[in-house]
């Protein structure tokens, strides 16, 4: 197919022709073109379907503020829905379908929708599908996200890999258009580190879509220019293909570099995109302005667009909207659209212009205080009608540009709540002073609507900053931009107009903005959110401005009274990706391996996660086709001889000082102070509303050195607490504390023949027999020969048990050692399933007992509290509430038939009574198949279940469909004295 | 946001973990004169009850306790408009707190 619209000049690279395709049809373009410019210069007008009445669409703008031509990218895995043709760098083979049609762009069935939109007004939804309530989930909602949404997402893992970094600059300048590219050499020149962010890949702005001369140069000549000075400069980093996405507190904005969308496939080794943290101590917004429509009939059609934009495409892009042009606006500068394309062979029909003075033209004919009033063309538009007083003239064209004025893009400068001020001489909102910290707006940005104004302002600025910046500015010697007029006279709509777009990515006409005002919806916010203006992918950056004007004229308000929605970031649509970068499957958080990892590897043992923890969980052997027979065997063999666990995980808080006891005499609700050196103690944590916080064992290995042990899950929490009472409630105690959780590697060995087992290891210079080392002590050893450890002998089995630490670098060499030693008794290692069942045949709590709401009075340990010294906890627990005789108590429980398992979270009731909450018992927390009972075991809290042993209740799991009768019984399952393990 | 630690300089927010308003370090005092826990007194535990959940909610100046957890583990006191995040004070914590005359 031959570039039927295809201009002389611009800003493409003839040499390089690019083969691309759209809905499957193939054409050609060149390097420098984006799919819009390329597709425009073959011909194709038609890009897109609207969302709710399935228009046919074309490009709006030529910038990233499009609402229409959005289409789907690429294919496979890489397929992105949503992406605006206008950004979408043409690169050879590149495809690309339309989206939201069925079966075709050109005949799309669900048009209909059109037909029907006296039905499909603003609220359509709520007042339609409200009856009956059922009907929503079941019918309405599938058939209306069939029918509306936009494009597909791939449903494949991403293939690209995203990444992070930081950057810290003294300024950075927002935009690389003529106002960022003036600052940029003034700071740049001055010695200032700048970062220049801009979202295009070329750099220059407007400059590369106007013809106006700047100096003895063109524009985009000049852009060049100084564009390759500043790359040069080693001060500056030049970031094309970057979006500022966002501005965020003290100085920080978010950038996101586009590395990859312009290629086929990210280059080896390289990320799709990166987002940039970047710090800054200053920053210049020099965004621009984005042009905004006029609402007239039926203006949506493929073929009209923003003038300017009409202008881009033909000045840099080389690309025709059409063969016969007509312009319709308010302001000199659409004008200019005009005389370009004449002067590059397109033919004008006419320049409607809405005010009573317009500039005049010998080449093309100028019709004053005129307005476009309808158009036609299914597909795209065929002719206009033009009303002047003299009456209505039909013109035939195939495009048509149209201008409203230009809008200051003031969005960044509003990320941080500040709200726009009106310029009634623009006729359009302009940054006020409440901008983000360390924040200037420059350029058009900020109202300087032309050229040599901008640039002027912009360099002024930026030698402001670089003197407060410490550097001595050094003058940009700027060239002096050709005059230019941007005299412009407030239209927002033409007289009479029902079905005039505002809002085409929305398909939000002014009668929806009639009908919302109707019907009382007055606040802008309710305004949005009711008739969808200014949402989804371009968050309404052409149309906000002129649903306010409407909405202001009709409630007989100013624009300012009627005011601005929330600007919010990302300023444009934002890859997920980019946000999780490298945090995603197994990197999605750090793995933290316990030192034996790798030799339970090689034992073939099953992990899970525990936190960022991996845990053996238990370790088959051959033939064991179910994890109960491992955990079974493990659990039978510890009880019955000897097992080994690997319990680093365990917080690990060393804790010294001369007050290092009166400390935990205050973390823990009881006492301390009167623990031997040598000896363990198992302590309660309170949270000082007298809640559980955690518990563990404090080992006092001299009379200022004590070793606490927290739960795997409450680590971090309790030293974060424990810094916090050192720190902030008593900064004069003298204790200090470190967490030591990865510098000792850690193992229980438990079961009868645990101390047998020890004594190979264990030097002979220590003696660990029960009466030299008993229940409970603690204490400084040598393993192996000579290296350091320490040995606890404390138990959560339930068995005579050890828990040994060695320095976490010979933890593999001890569970080596650990398992040959224990060879001749059979020993076995165990996972944390096997712990979890001895815990719970013991009667031991964790934390699916300790789940944030429990007392020590719940956990049956209401003994422990201390009530003749102050604790953390230690007022509040002794609330009313929590003290109630009938409160919940930790019991034991087991199925009445053997065979009966007892699921946690089921729930206890009274033999009896009715089954519901209001007769609710109590509840099941941790349950398990009992090997060393034959059946199926829970520890569950009850309703005064201390005075309830014995009793039959009936337990249900409506979650499960269980519902059963079981026995009340003791906590401890096994070994209710606890002979064995002091044995 | 930016933390400027007294002893480290300006650190990024997310080094950080928040825990709230300041008065947390007042802890009321459970013990009575003569050294035993004050386990009935209703205006000890009415001072706990206060010192536990009630917190003004200031749009404005507010100080609070952050925990430089990715970093040197002190506690701090920043003083921030909750309405614009501005920090105007960072102060650690244990000088706040021997300041306001609590000790050991």
């Amino acid at each position: 197919m031959t570039a039927s619209n295809r201009l002389k000049g611009g800003m493409i690279n003839r040499r390089k022709p690019l083969s691309f395709s759209f809905d499957g049809k193939v054409m050609s373009g060149f390097d420098g073109d984006t799919l819009a410019s390329a597709l425009l210069a073959n011909g194709v007008k038609l890009m897109g379907r609207s969302f709710k009445y399935h228009r046919p669409r074309g490009p709006l703008t030529a910038g990233s503020e499009e609402p229409n031509a959005i289409v789907e990218l690429r294919e496979g895995a890489r397929r992105e829905p949503n992406t605006r043709a206008t950004v979408a760098e043409l690169y050879d083979g590149l495809t690309a379908r339309s989206q939201n049609r069925f079966p075709s762009l050109g005949f799309d069935m669900m048009a209909i929708n059109d037909r029907l939109s006296n039905f499909l007004t603003a609220g359509f939804y709520y007042k339609t599908f409200m009856w009956p309530a059922a009907f929503w989930e079941k019918l309405y909602e599938p058939v209306i996200r069939h029918a509306a949404g936009l494009g597909r997402a791939s449903v494949e893992p991403d293939p690209d890999c995203y990444d992070k970094g930081f950057l810290h600059c003294d300024l950075l300048i927002i935009g690389a258009g003529p106002a960022g590219l003036a600052a940029a050499l003034t700071a740049g020149r001055s010695g200032v580190d700048v970062v220049l962010a801009d979202e295009d890949f070329l750099a220059g702005g407007r400059l590369n879509a106007e013809t106006h001369s700047l100096g003895d140069d063109g524009g985009s000549e000049w852009a060049a220019r100084a564009t390759a000075e500043l790359a040069a400069m080693p001060n500056v980093r030049l970031m094309m293909r970057t979006t500022v996405i966002g501005a965020f507190d003290h100085g920080i904005y978010g950038l996101v570099e586009r590395v990859a969308d312009h290629l086929a496939a990210p280059v080896d080794g390289q990320p799709r995109q990166r987002l940039w943290r970047t710090y800054t101590k200053s920053a210049l917004l020099c965004g621009g302005a984005i042009e905004r429509s006029i609402a007239f009939e039926n203006n949506d059609r493929p073929g009209i667009m923003l003038a300017g934009a009409m202008r881009a495409y033909a000045n840099r892009w080389a690309s025709a909207a059409g063969q016969k042009v007509a312009i319709f606006a308010n302001n000199d500068d659409a004008h200019r659209t005009a005389r370009d394309l004449h002067r590059k062979g397109v033919a004008i029909a006419a320049v409607i212009d809405t005010r009573d003075h317009a500039p005049a033209s010998t080449d093309y004919e100028v019709l004053t205080g005129a307005t476009v009033t309808n158009t036609k063309g299914r597909l795209g538009v065929k002719s206009i009608d033009v009303t002047t007083a003299k009456g209505v003239r039909s013109f035939d064209v195939d495009a048509l540009g149209v201008s409203g004025g230009w809008n200051p893009n003031v969005h960044l400068s509003c990320h941080m709540r500040g709200r726009p001020q009106w310029d009634d001489r623009l006729a359009a909102f302009v940054p006020s002073g409440d901008l983000p910290k360390g924040m200037v707006v420059a350029g058009a940005a900020n109202g300087q609507m032309t050229t040599s104004a901008a640039m002027a302002e912009a360099a002024a600025i930026a030698a402001t900053i670089t003197t407060d910046l410490g550097h001595k500015a050094v003058k940009a010697d700027l060239p002096q931009a050709s005059d230019e007029s941007a005299d412009v006279s407030a239209f927002w709509f033409v007289e009479g107009t029902q079905r005039g777009w505002l809002d085409q990515q929305n398909d939000v006409t002014v009668k929806d903005i009639t009908l919302a005002h109707q019907e009382n919806f007055r606040s802008v916010e309710h305004l949005k959110r009711y008739t969808t203006l200014g949402m989804a992918t371009d968050q309404g950056k052409t149309s906000n401005v002129g649903g306010l004007a409407i909405m202001a004229e009709l409630a007989g308000k100013s624009i300012p009274e009627v005011g601005t929605t929330i600007y919010r970031p990302p300023y444009t649509p934002t890859a997920i990706g980019v946000f999780a970068g490298r945090s995603r499957d197994q990197e999605f958080r750090p793995v933290r391996k316990t030192p034996s990892h790798n030799w339970a590897e090689e034992q073939g043992a099953v992990f899970v996660e525990a936190g960022m923890w991996l845990r053996a969980q238990w370790f088959p052997k051959e033939g064991e086709t179910h994890w109960r027979e491992s955990v079974d065997r493990e659990v039978i063999t510890t009880r019955g001889s000897v097992g080994v666990c690997d319990v680093t995980t365990l917080g690990k808080i060393d804790v010294q000082g001369k007050d290092a006891a009166t400390f935990l005499n205050r973390i823990y609700c009881n006492g301390f102070a009167k623990l031997a050196v040598g000896k363990t103690r198992y302590g309660l944590m309170l949270r000082e509303d007298g809640i559980v916080m955690d518990d563990g064992t404090a080992a006092r290995m001299a009379e200022d050195h004590f070793i606490v042990t927290t739960t795997t899950a409450n680590a971090v929490g309790v030293y974060r607490h424990m810094e916090f009472v050192r720190q902030v409630l008593w900064p004069d105690l003298d204790v200090q504390i470190i967490s030591t959780t990865e510098s000792w590697a850690q193992f229980a060995v438990a079961g009868p023949n645990s101390r047998k087992l020890l004594e190979k290891i264990v030097d002979p210079d220590h003696d660990i027999s029960n009466a030299g080392f008993p229940f409970m002590a603690c204490g400084n050893i040598t393993v192996c020969g000579g290296l350091n450890a320490r040995l606890f002998r404390i138990s959560f089995s339930g068995e005579l048990a050890y828990e040994i630490a060695v320095p976490t670098r010979y933890g593999d060499a001890m569970i080596r050692a650990l398992m040959e030693a224990g060879e001749e008794f059979g020993v076995c290692p165990y996972g944390t399933e096997a712990l979890g069942v001895m815990r719970i045949e013991k009667g031991h709590a964790t934390a699916n007992e300790l789940n944030g709401t429990t007392t020590a009075l719940n956990l049956g340990l209401g003994r422990m509290v201390s009530e003749t010294k102050d604790f953390i906890g230690a007022t509040l627990s002794r609330r009313e509430g929590l003290m109630a005789d009938d409160g919940l108590r930790l019991v034991g429980l087991k199925p009445c038939e053997p065979n009966n398992p007892v699921p946690a979270g089921a729930h206890l009731m009274t033999a009896g009574t009715r089954v519901d909450a209001k007769h609710d018992q109590g509840y099941v927390t941790s349950a398990c198949y009992s090997p060393s009972h034959g059946h199926h075991i829970a520890l569950g809290y009850l309703k005064s279940g201390d005075q309830r042993m014995g009793e039959i209740i009936r337990l249900v799991s409506p979650l499960t469909g269980v519902e059963h009768d079981v026995e009340v019984t003791s906590a401890h399952f096994i070994d209710p004295k606890g002979e064995r393990l002091r044995a | 946001m930016i933390i400027d630690h007294p002893l480290l300089g300006p650190r990024d927010s997310a080094e950080f973990t928040y825990m709230g308003d300041a008065s947390l370090m007042m802890r009321p005092d459970g013990m009575t004169k003569d050294g035993r826990a004050k386990d009935t007194a209703k205006e000890t535990a009415r001072a706990f009850y206060e010192y536990g959940y009630l917190r003004d909610n200031p749009a404005g100046r507010h100080q609070e306790l952050w925990f430089h957890e990715q970093g040197d583990r002190s506690w701090l006191v920043v003083t921030r408009d909750t309405t614009t995040h501005e920090i105007t004070a960072v102060e650690l914590a244990c000088d706040v707190a021997r300041a306001r005359g609590r000790s050991s």
